[in-house]
């Protein structure tokens, strides 16, 4: 028992050592590689707009990749497991307070906190919906997402889902800009905020796009 | 002839009063409450001199004897800060909060970022704590006359003197939604002030201490981006730009500590 208290007294006292490397971390694996694999995911996605056969086509594409057990733990659960339950340590440490300020920025702060925690809920069951299912035998192909958003229930969530996620990756991109110093000037972060909604809007609509062809 | 005219209007005012909701607290301790007051209204009334009033006349709206309301201030110009509260949700100076610019009821709340010790009166010693602990100073004590410093370029004067006007006041540390009791986020004044010792010439001499300080638990990295300590600060001091500046600053700084040479400055 205390054993085991002193281990978390260590991690915890670890973590505060490294608290600024552990936020320049979890910036840059927003980044790179989750924002590149969601960007990937919805393109990939967007082949469903072709029909049956195109996205099974790169579904079993992806899915036949060499080393893909190893790819999908290291570009995908490790960084996102890390981003996601630091991102929620971020999180519930704020005080959001939009009803003092209510600026833009303020409230991107905000959506983006919330964007953050709905996404754990929403990849959580995204993954045991399709990837768990895979390892227990199922066939990954259009017609398992066929059959999920054929609930209009599900495709709500998914939808809510997709847009909470590009939100996050196109207003998370504005703040690695500054959290890396690259965008400075008041200037230089109005300009990369339009980039940044241009960006959020274009990923709406792959993903939009995308999730509609299933339907 | 102008004296007539400032009794009457002083008549035509002195019916008028202005209504004021104080959250008070009697001790650090203590759970905060609400008052209500009724104050006399005169021309240009700022919220120092409401509490002056209250302070004369210690009544409340209901006729009830109460005890006057403590607060701070000390230059009545907005350069010290020590008048800071929290005047209808938002935090600003007191001294400079003109009633006729100001919705009524008019709410005072200390700013309750910081320790309450009285009524509105707040602890602000942690910030003073986080200057030292950034060395927000130009270190130019020895054991013999060091001379002259560098020059430094008058246009760059001049520029640094606007972040120079920093009063400590904690206005930006109560807007931002990362400073409270769950995280050790020094505040953005803190990452101002070294950009702005940095800058100086003599000052740059120890950059990487400060940055060292600024890279610790609770520094720079906990900014979160909702860049309400811009909109906040009375002094108009380009705090994000100033966050962004140290972002970058660090991010070379840690580049050139891990894959540089030896030597640490610049
Ligand atoms: C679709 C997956 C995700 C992507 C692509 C993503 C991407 C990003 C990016 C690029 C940033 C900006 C980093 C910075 O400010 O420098 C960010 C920040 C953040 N993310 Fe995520 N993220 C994802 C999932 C999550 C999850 C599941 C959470 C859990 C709560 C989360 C919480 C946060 C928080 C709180 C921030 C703000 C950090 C700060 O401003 O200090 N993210 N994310
Ligand atoms: S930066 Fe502005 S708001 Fe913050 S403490 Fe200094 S003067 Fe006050
Ligand atoms: S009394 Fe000095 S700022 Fe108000």
């Amino acid at each position: 028992m205390s054993a085991c208290l002193s281990v978390l007294r260590g991690v915890k006292d670890f973590m505060r050592d490294s608290d600024f490397g552990l936020r320049r971390l979890h910036s840059l694996l927003g980044i790179l590689p989750i924002g590149l694999f969601l960007t990937q995911h919805l393109i990939i996605n967007h082949f469903a707009t072709q029909g049956v056969e195109a996205f099974n086509r790169a579904s079993d594409f992806m899915g036949n990749l060499p080393f893909v057990l190893w790819l999908e733990w290291i570009v995908i659960y490790i960084p996102l497991m890390f981003h996601a339950f630091f991102g929620l340590y971020i999180a519930f440490t704020a005080k959001p307070n939009t009803s003092r300020y209510g600026t833009y920025r303020n409230w991107m702060f905000f959506l983006q906190r919330i964007t953050g925690v709905f996404l754990v809920i929403f990849i959580a069951w995204h993954i045991w919906q399709t990837r768990v299912q895979k390892a227990f035998g199922a066939e990954v192909d259009f017609d398992m997402m066929a059959d999920i958003v054929a609930n209009p229930l599900m495709l709500a969530f998914y939808v809510v889902g997709i847009v909470s996620a590009t939100f996050h990756l196109a207003n998370g991109f504005w703040s690695f800009l500054v959290t890396w110093g690259i965008t400075q000037s008041p200037r230089s972060q109005r300009i990369s905020t339009f980039v940044m909604m241009g960006l959020f809007l274009v990923l709406s609509v792959i993903g939009i796009r995308a999730i509609f062809a299933f339907v | 002839m102008a004296e007539n005219a400032v009794k009457e209007r002083n008549e035509a005012t002195a019916a008028k009063t202005v209504q004021f909701k104080i959250q008070r607290q009697d001790s650090p301790e203590s759970s905060p409450y609400w008052e209500t007051f009724n104050v006399p209204y005169r021309q240009n009334m700022n919220v120092i001199s409401a509490l002056m009033e209250i302070r004369r006349n210690p009544v409340n709206s209901e006729g009830k004897k109460t005890s006057p309301i403590q607060w701070e201030m000390n230059c009545l110009e907005e350069v010290c800060g020590a008048c800071s509260m929290v005047i209808n949700g938002r935090p600003r100076q007191s001294c400079t909060a003109l009633v006729d610019q100001l919705t009524q009821p008019i709410t005072l709340e200390p700013m309750r970022t910081f320790p309450v010790v009285r009524d509105l009166v707040v602890d602000r010693e942690v910030m003073f704590d986080s200057l030292k602990k950034v060395k927000a100073w130009v270190p130019i004590d020895g054991t013999y006359d060091l001379g002259e410093g560098p020059r430094m370029p008058e246009r760059k004067r001049q520029w640094a003197y606007e972040l120079s006007k920093c009063m400590t006041c904690g206005v930006c540390l109560e807007a931002c939604p990362n400073v409270n009791d769950k995280t050790n986020f020094i505040g953005p004044a803190l990452i101002s002030q070294v950009r702005l010792f940095n800058a100086h010439p003599t000052g740059a001499m120890n950059r990487d201490e400060r940055l060292d300080a600024l890279m610790q638990d609770g520094g720079l990295a906990e900014c979160g981006n909702s860049q309400n300590c811009v909109v906040a600060c009375p002094k108009g001091i380009p705090l994000t730009t100033s966050i962004a500046a140290m972002n970058r600053a660090a991010s070379v700084y840690s580049f050139k500590r891990f894959f540089g040479s030896d030597h640490m400055v610049d």
